[in-house]
């Protein structure tokens, strides 16, 4: 058995306008005795200005990993574009020398060094497969969903690049839909499944992304799925927070609720909805509350 | 679809080789990561598995990759459709060429970003960085809420040091189309 503690880096968005995700998930991990340290001094994972600058995004990626292996422990994230930025640049400096040493000369002028290959980056899904395992999880499931049918959405960054990520199959994913069925749920296929749900570029265009998540809730209401499972706080804005502006904009109704995959497990694990924090989620998610 | 009306006549719009910047494409395949650029074949596997290309009538990674290697470089640079890329990484994986098309999409974004054309959202971004090390500017309310829902205060960062950071790379004097 592994030492299951962690440095939580938790990111921007997650503490903006996703506590429903830390809450859900400190709570099951608390339950699966894995043991969080609050990463002090963290900031931005780097990739919202990979855009305006790589060498920027790499430099801020490299400061958290400094700070990482200055306490010497493994790396938890709940997001997975900070799970995707980290590694990336985790494992490019370690490949490209004249890289490292650019970007180490930069993160001199601020007193750091990144070493390389001491401390690993992981989503939680990755950490709930690999480090803590689907027996353990079983093991405390107390309430099993035996009679709720949901559709998972892994969101890219948990799936792709091959390269960097790499640890489930991208063309056809099956890690998620095993940690959804170790809660008890039966978890539906549908048409385009491993496709984006369109968050990053809400920023710069308005109806894209509206129609891409739009395409995959008619797709995963046509399988008749209850509700869709998460494991991204971008994902999860976009089918959760913007499903109404998605339904006014096709003249369609889904009504889908949007749990992240940490809510789903809780309430397996016999945890109340309010600890879980699913009042804070905007489609209200009671017909499935009155199903478990 | 915009091939189409090219065939049809009605939007062809005339390359001039005098109008090319044959340095381009080096430029771009120098950087790390993007050295097979030059290998694209034109297959089109990028665009027909593009989420976002299905519900776009101006996103094409395939035509994004061949004006980048003709050298179409002011079209590309100033083209919206540079920044429509999602980065979900599907045409990365799928490529049979092994070019890394997402980084190439970040590379002209990088670029524009430097000419001046960066959409406004990056304004905000750059400054919420700057100025508390997040990308979003978290509200004092929400802060303090954490300790109500039970939730350990959230970590502060050394502003000082992003802040020289982004200023070393040369980050906070990008400026946006409309600023």
């Amino acid at each position: 058995m592994t030492d299951l503690k962690y440095l939580l880096f938790l990111g921007c968005v997650i503490p903006y306008r996703i506590s429903s995700y830390e809450i859900s998930s400190r709570k099951v991990l608390n339950k699966l005795d894995v043991e969080l340290v609050e990463m002090p001094e963290f900031n931005c994972c780097g990739l919202p200005i990979d855009a305006v600058n790589h060498e920027a995004k790499l430099t801020l990626a490299a400061r958290n990993l400094c700070l990482a292996e200055d306490q010497g422990l493994n790396v938890l994230t709940l997001c997975p574009g900070c799970a995707g930025s980290l590694r990336k640049t985790n494992m490019a400096l370690l490949e490209d020398k004249k890289l490292k040493k650019r970007i180490n000369g930069y993160l001199k002028e601020v007193g750091l060094e990144f070493k390389g290959g001491k401390i690993k980056v992981k989503h939680i899904i990755q950490i709930l497969i690999e480090d803590i395992g689907l027996e353990k999880i079983k093991e405390t499931i107390v309430k099993p969903l035996s009679e709720l049918k949901v559709a998972e959405h892994n969101g890219c960054h948990v799936l792709r690049p091959t390269k960097y990520i790499g640890f489930d199959d991208p063309e056809n994913p099956v890690l998620l839909k095993m940690l959804i069925e170790a809660t008890g749920a039966q978890c539906m296929d549908y048409l385009y499944e491993t496709d984006c749900c369109g968050a990053p570029i809400v920023g710069v265009n308005d109806k894209i992304p509206l129609y891409l998540a739009g395409d995959k809730l008619r797709n995963i209401k046509a399988v008749n799925a209850q509700a869709l499972i998460t494991v991204c706080p971008f994902c999860h804005l976009m089918f959760d927070v913007n499903q109404p502006r998605i339904e006014e904009l096709l003249s369609e109704k889904f009504g889908i609720p949007v749990l992240h995959y940490t809510q789903l497990l809780g309430l397996a694990m016999g945890l109340s909805p309010k600890e879980l924090a699913i009042d804070e989620l905007r489609v209200k998610p009671q017909s499935i509350l009155n199903t478990t | 679809m915009s091939e189409n009306k090219a065939v049809t006549g009605t939007k062809l719009r005339l390359i001039k080789m005098g109008d090319l910047d044959p340095t381009f494409k080096y430029k771009i395949g120098e950087i790390s990561g993007l050295e097979n650029l030059k290998l694209c074949f034109q297959c089109g596997t990028c665009t027909a598995d593009c989420p976002i290309a299905r519900f776009s009538e101006i996103y094409n990674p395939r035509k994004l990759l061949r004006m980048t290697l003709l050298g179409m470089k002011e079209r590309v640079l100033s083209s919206e459709a540079i920044w429509l890329c999602a980065a979900c990484f599907t045409c990365v994986d799928h490529c049979p060429q092994g070019v890394d098309i997402a980084a190439v999409l970040r590379a002209l974004r990088n670029m524009a970003a430097v000419e001046g054309v960066l959409p406004p959202v990056f304004e905000e971004i750059i400054r919420n960085i700057k100025t508390t090390g997040c990308a979003y500017r978290i509200p004092e309310l929400r802060l303090k809420n954490r300790i109500k829902k039970g939730l350990p205060p959230l970590p502060k960062t050394n502003v000082d040091a992003i802040a020289k950071l982004l200023d070393i790379l040369d980050v906070t004097n990008m400026k946006t189309e409309k600023s």
